[in-house]
């Protein structure tokens, strides 16, 4: 075995987290800059792993695999592709800009920060994770850290919110944990690769039925995977969110601190759908095709209704949580056109649109949230009516809140147009109507956009007149994301280059 | 000068980079942002001189209609194992509209220096200047129509930046918001067209040299033969579905009915800033998409649709024009109405025509435009016509320019709007009557608002407060500039000095029309009579109270005055239609799915209090406690939050206790 650099990087922050709490509590600026140093670590990790990744083989790489619990055949099993890997970067990157972000916390910094630590350790195990154990265990160890970043460190209804954040997440991983319990009954493997082998040679639905037989349920196989493919993907669409199970989302977004929410929104959004990719469409590919319009017309109807919520809100950071509905609904309008029929092009199109707008999503939420957060330290308050003419004292702050806005809206030359119209491109001739329609989507964010930035900064001065600008470190957070706009709008070919094997492997399954 | 070809993106660069390097400089800087952004546009301009004579002196290599084209290809992605090439293009369009541009540019750049002289953010004006400039000359030289697409959203965006450039102002931030949204509009149709035409055609590349390409003849048969079903209309051909939805992007850019309602609110904007976007930058990008895209319209079924859009749109605005009393919003109107001549032009199949329009009316508008920023800035700030009089005595350079901007816009022989108008007209004089009379009205009206204008700014008596002054030198050169191009830019396009060279430059081999001198003498004729008509109402008798023509129209007048209600109209339905749905989607999120959640929250609840009853009875109290926990009413779990840890870990481990008792169980 090689140089294990994904352990490292995985179990990091974990390890030095544990150290970390032994520090002395008094001493601010050494707790704050002792964690950014930390999360330091996995993104110099993470830049040797995107030198050394080999982006023309499909299959996992840096691959760690030793028993771990050989009762239930649990391996330690770790492995990066081109499904992965971004997302790796993606958290790498935007842990050490939360916590730069946090250093206006001042409320039992030491604890908040080891939060952090622990929920960058679960976010990395599940993208690098091939065994379900593994995977769920970090799944879990995700919510709970941000459960308690709400409720402790929220704003006024963080109780409320902090309880609902983690009842829906939590009756998600039920649903998903119960399906793989029948899985590995079924099958004697938690092992992601080998069921994706069994579903491929038609294994598993032999096994599934085995198992109906055994226990007496009187079920046909394809009804069981039928089955096993909802209870999975029900945890999976409650983090996305795809309509209607978001309404957790602004509750927790507008409660949770600034930091959490880039978080939130950059990262553990992006585990349902990765969840989508890694699992259920490998897994399960006949019942997502089966089920494909149907689960589209969800997807449209985040897009939509994601986007006419976010503009009749009035609190400014519900509104952004509401633009993370309407963007994520477009990552699976693409996953659910590439499950129905079409050309392998227009798929491969969609799917690695699919990828990168879950990378661009990540840079423009994580950004959008960081500038509402940036405006809450100074004004206490989201209420969008109570801003106005902003830009006249807070120039700089503008010109970034207005860069993100416009990647946000896929403006042209900055990163969110590439991915949705690569997504477009493939779901045209894939689902004709139902991309038509998503195309109201583009409009309305354009509306709720620019109204926000409109209030926020244009017109007379309101009654915050004395803020001042940004600061040297809240620029130093929004500067590396503000590159990653452009960088992405302009030479997408990168990041592409990074996942389109992967994504041709992956779409073999549905060929 | 053979490699200027091959480094075509040079041009787009400088002011790119002018763009980028004002975004990171002080506001204090007041001297060097004008001094990098005149420069590089001038740069840009040599460049695109250089191009030119380069151009014309190769060996041409012919395709399509005789044309020559330059490309130079570059990979920008792969997705699959699809490339995805872009890719530039010199071709006699491009070269026209580069000469355009950066002529304009420079001029209203230079301008700019005097107008703005005083503004606080002088620098910032300019680096979006300078982006402005940069995206047109981008969208000029794609051929391939995402980036054509990209640097279209880039020009939108410039000019979103620029019309809400005071944004103090509620009307300036709201205009621009509306100028974005409404060429949106337009721009998702555009959009919808890129991924129909990807779809049938698998590129956007629009020449392809050696790659497949949408004007190749192989492409243009297979679109001109396949149709597509669509629900209402049945089926359509390919080649004018795909036409409409890409003319759907050129109305919005190009301010055509009923798209038009930003236009006119754009000019919250500073005055540089709306002679750039109505000569040379972004309305031009619509007329110019239809010229770039007249392969595929060309005989297609979207021609008749750009050619009655056109017209209509060009009467309408016209009329509009006729009862409006700010200056520069007149203008406006008189924009929207020539954008419609060149569509007109363009969907009547004069290519030439409509390109030709649109290079003199460049010339002739930005001239009008600076001219009316002059006229602003000598009376301080007014904007009512009604308030000015008699600037001809106060303002000599002013008004001359003005005036020979003035007379190339009504078309007076031989200025240079007599010959482009000309030509549009002639098209429809042989190809569609209707048409024809509609434009030989709007001659007419054109004519008479224009010069309804001159009469009551330029003669009469001063009925404005404080003195009127001439302006600054840097203002008045390119007026004389842009003077000496309204009058004589025409001449190129003369069928009678070397048999029409413009029309050989752009568009050779093409069989021209002969000229026809009863068109000539008619619309000359109706523009000399609304000369007289203006003269009759406004010049005989200078103006004192209110129009004279309010008390001969009276609820035309207002009508027309109010633009024919349009802005209310879509107040009322699109823009409280979309906030009734959005208001609608909030309470469907806050009462139907939250409101089903607490339901079963509180079902929930039932069950955990009967679940508690039991364990009270049947466990000891330590365990009671974590139930309490997991239970979850708000008042428990403040008590849980105290922040004692074993709280919590006793929380989690009967969490997972549960899920596995649970996963045995089923």
């Amino acid at each position: 075995m090689d140089f294990p650099i994904l352990s490292l990087m995985h179990l990091f922050p974990l390890l030095a987290g544990l150290c970390y709490l032994f520090l002395p509590s008094d001493n601010k600026p050494l707790l704050r800059w002792g964690a950014f140093g930390i999360t330091l670590i996995p993104f110099l990790f993470s830049f040797s792993l995107l030198k050394h990744f080999n982006s023309q083989n499909p299959g996992f790489q840096f691959v760690e695999k030793m028993p771990w619990i050989p009762a239930i055949r649990v391996e330690y099993f770790l492995g990066v592709d081109g499904l992965s890997l971004t997302m790796v970067f993606l958290t790498t990157l935007l842990v050490p800009l939360a916590v730069l972000a946090s250093f206006s916390i001042e409320k039992n910094i030491k604890t908040y920060m080891f939060l952090f630590l622990l929920l960058e350790t679960g976010t990395l195990g599940v993208f690098l994770a091939l065994n379900f154990f593994h995977f769920f265990l970090f799944w879990e160890m995700g919510l709970i850290p941000m459960f308690f970043l709400i409720k402790i460190w929220g704003s006024e209804d963080r109780d409320a919110a902090a309880f609902k954040f983690f009842l829906y997440t939590l009756f998600g991983s039920v649903m998903m944990l119960l399906a793989f319990q029948v899985l590995f009954l079924a099958t004697k493997t938690f092992d992601f690769t080998e069921l994706v082998i069994l579903s491929r040679s038609g294994l598993l639905k032999v096994s599934l039925l085995f198992w109906a037989k055994r226990v007496g349920l009187p079920f046909t196989p394809e009804v069981m995977t039928t089955i096993a493919f909802f209870l999975i993907s029900v945890a999976f669409a409650i983090k996305v969110p795809i309509w209607p199970f978001h309404t957790w989302l602004p509750d927790a977004h507008t409660q949770a601190p600034t930091a959490g929410s880039m978080i939130l929104a950059g990262l553990l959004l992006k585990m349902g759908v990765y969840g989508f990719l890694r699992i259920s469409l490998p897994l399960f590919p006949d019942v997502v095709r089966t089920f494909a319009p149907f689960l589209a017309i969800l997807a449209l109807a985040s897009i939509l209704f994601g986007a006419f919520a976010a503009m009749a809100q009035t609190d400014l950071k519900r509104m952004i949580a509401y633009s993370s509905v309407n963007h994520m609904g477009y990552c699976m309008l693409g996953i659910f056109a590439v499950s129905a029929s079409g050309g392998l092009e227009a798929k491969a199109s969609a799917l690695n649109g699919v990828l990168l707008q879950m990378f661009n999503h990540g840079i423009t939420s994580a950004a959008l949230f960081f500038m509402v957060g940036v405006l809450y330290d100074r004004a206490h308050t989201r209420d969008l009516s109570r801003f106005g003419g902003l830009r006249k004292i807070m120039p700089i702050f503008a010109g970034l809140m207005g860069i993100s806005a416009f990647s946000s809206l896929g403006l042209p030359g900055l990163n969110g147009f590439v991915s949705e119209f690569l997504i477009f491109r493939g779901s045209f001739s894939l689902m004709t109507p139902l991309t038509l329609l998503a195309t109201i989507g583009l409009l309305v964010t354009a509306i709720y956009l620019l109204s926000m930035l409109q209030l926020l900064f244009h017109g007379p001065l309101g009654e915050y007149a004395s803020f001042s600008d940004v600061t040297g470190r809240e620029i130093a957070v929004a500067a590396p994301l503000i590159f990653f706009m452009f960088f992405v709008g302009i030479h997408p070919s990168p990041l592409i280059e990074l996942t389109n094997e992967a994504v041709v492997h992956l779409l073999k399954v549905f060929s | 000068m053979k490699w200027l070809i091959g480094h075509l993106w040079l041009i787009p660069f400088f002011p790119l980079v002018a763009a980028a390097v004002i975004a990171f400089m002080k506001k204090e800087k007041r001297e060097a942002a004008p001094f990098f952004a005149i420069g590089a546009i001038l740069v840009s301009f040599v460049l695109s001189c250089l191009l030119f004579l380069a151009f014309i002196g190769i060996q041409k290599t012919p395709y399509g209609h005789g044309l020559s084209v330059h490309l130079s290809h570059y990979l920008w992605f792969v997705t699959g194992t699809t490339p995805e090439i872009v890719s530039l293009i010199l071709d006699p369009l491009t070269l026209t509209m580069l000469f355009v541009v950066t002529i304009v540019s420079s001029l209203v750049f230079i301008y700019s220096l005097g107008y703005m002289h005083e503004d606080p953010n002088i620098v910032r004006f300019f680096c979006f200047l300078s982006l402005f400039a940069a995206s047109m000359l981008g969208l000029v030289i794609s051929n391939h129509l995402l980036i054509l697409f990209m640097c279209w959203e880039l020009v939108g965006v410039s000019s979103y930046l620029l019309i809400g450039f005071w944004y103090e102002k509620p009307e300036a931030a709201a205009a621009a918001k509306k100028a974005f949204i409404v060429t949106r509009v337009g721009d998702i149709g555009f959009f919808i067209g890129l991924l129909l035409l990807y779809q049938k055609t698998g590129t956007l590349l629009l020449y392809g040299g050696s790659y497949p390409a949408i004007f190749s003849h192989e492409t243009l048969d297979l679109l001109k033969i396949n149709a597509v079903t669509l629900p209402l209309f049945g089926g359509v051909i390919l080649t004018t579905i795909l036409g409409v939805l890409l003319f759907f992007g050129a109305m919005g850019k190009s301010a055509q009915f009923p798209f038009h309602v930003w236009l006119p609110d754009a000019m919250e904007g500073p005055t540089p800033v709306s002679a750039l976007i109505h000569a040379a930058t972004m309305v031009a990008a619509g007329v110019f998409l239809v010229g770039r895209m007249f392969p595929l319209l060309e005989g297609s079924g979207a021609m008749p649709v750009i050619a009655w859009i056109g017209g209509i749109t060009a009467l309408f605005a016209a009329t509009i024009a006729v009862a409006q009393f700010d200056i520069k919003r007149l203008l406006a109107y008189s924009t929207i109405s020539q954008l419609g001549y060149m569509m007109m032009g363009l969907g009547l199949g004069g290519y030439v025509a409509g390109i030709f329009h649109l290079m003199t009316h460049a010339f002739f508008k930005a001239l009008l435009f600076l001219g009316s920023g002059s006229v602003i800035h000598g009376c301080h700030g007014e904007q009512d016509m009604r308030h000015m009089g008699g600037l001809r005595k106060a303002m000599p350079v002013t008004f001359w320019t003005y005036l020979a901007g003035t007379l190339a816009l009504a078309g007076i022989f031989p200025l240079s709007g007599f010959w482009s108008k000309d030509e549009i007209l002639l098209e429809a004089y042989l190809h569609h009557r209707p048409l024809y009379w509609i434009g030989t009205s709007v001659a007419f009206l054109t004519a008479f608002y224009m010069f309804r204008q001159i009469f009551m700014v330029f003669f009469g008596s001063w009925r404005g407060h404080g003195q009127a002054h001439e302006s600054p030198q840097t203002m008045l050169w390119p007026l004389r500039i842009l003077a000496i191009l309204a009058v004589f830019a025409g001449l190129i396009g003369t069928p009678f000095l070397f048999g029409n060279p413009f029309r050989h430059f752009l568009a050779p081999g093409h069989h021209a029309p002969d000229p026809s001198f009863f068109v000539m003498a008619v619309s000359t004729g109706v523009a000399l009579f609304g000369i007289f008509v203006a003269y009759l109402l406004y010049g005989r008798k200078p103006l004192t109270g209110e129009d004279p023509l309010l008390s001969y129209l009276k609820g035309i007048f207002i009508l027309l005055q109010r633009k024919y209600y349009m802005d209310e109209l879509y107040q009322n339905t699109f823009v409280k239609g979309a906030n009734g749905l959005a208001r609608f989607f909030r309470e469907v999120d806050e009462l139907v799915i939250d409101g089903f959640l607490s339901r079963t929250g509180w079902a929930t609840l039932v069950l955990s209090r009967f679940n508690q009853w039991c364990d009270n009875f049947f466990l000891n109290g330590g365990f009671d406690r974590a139930c309490d926990g997991i239970k979850g009413s708000g008042g428990q779990l403040r008590r849980v939050q105290t922040g004692r840890a074993q709280d919590y870990l006793l929380i989690a481990a009967v969490g997972a206790v549960v899920l596995y008792f649970l996963s045995r169980i089923l």
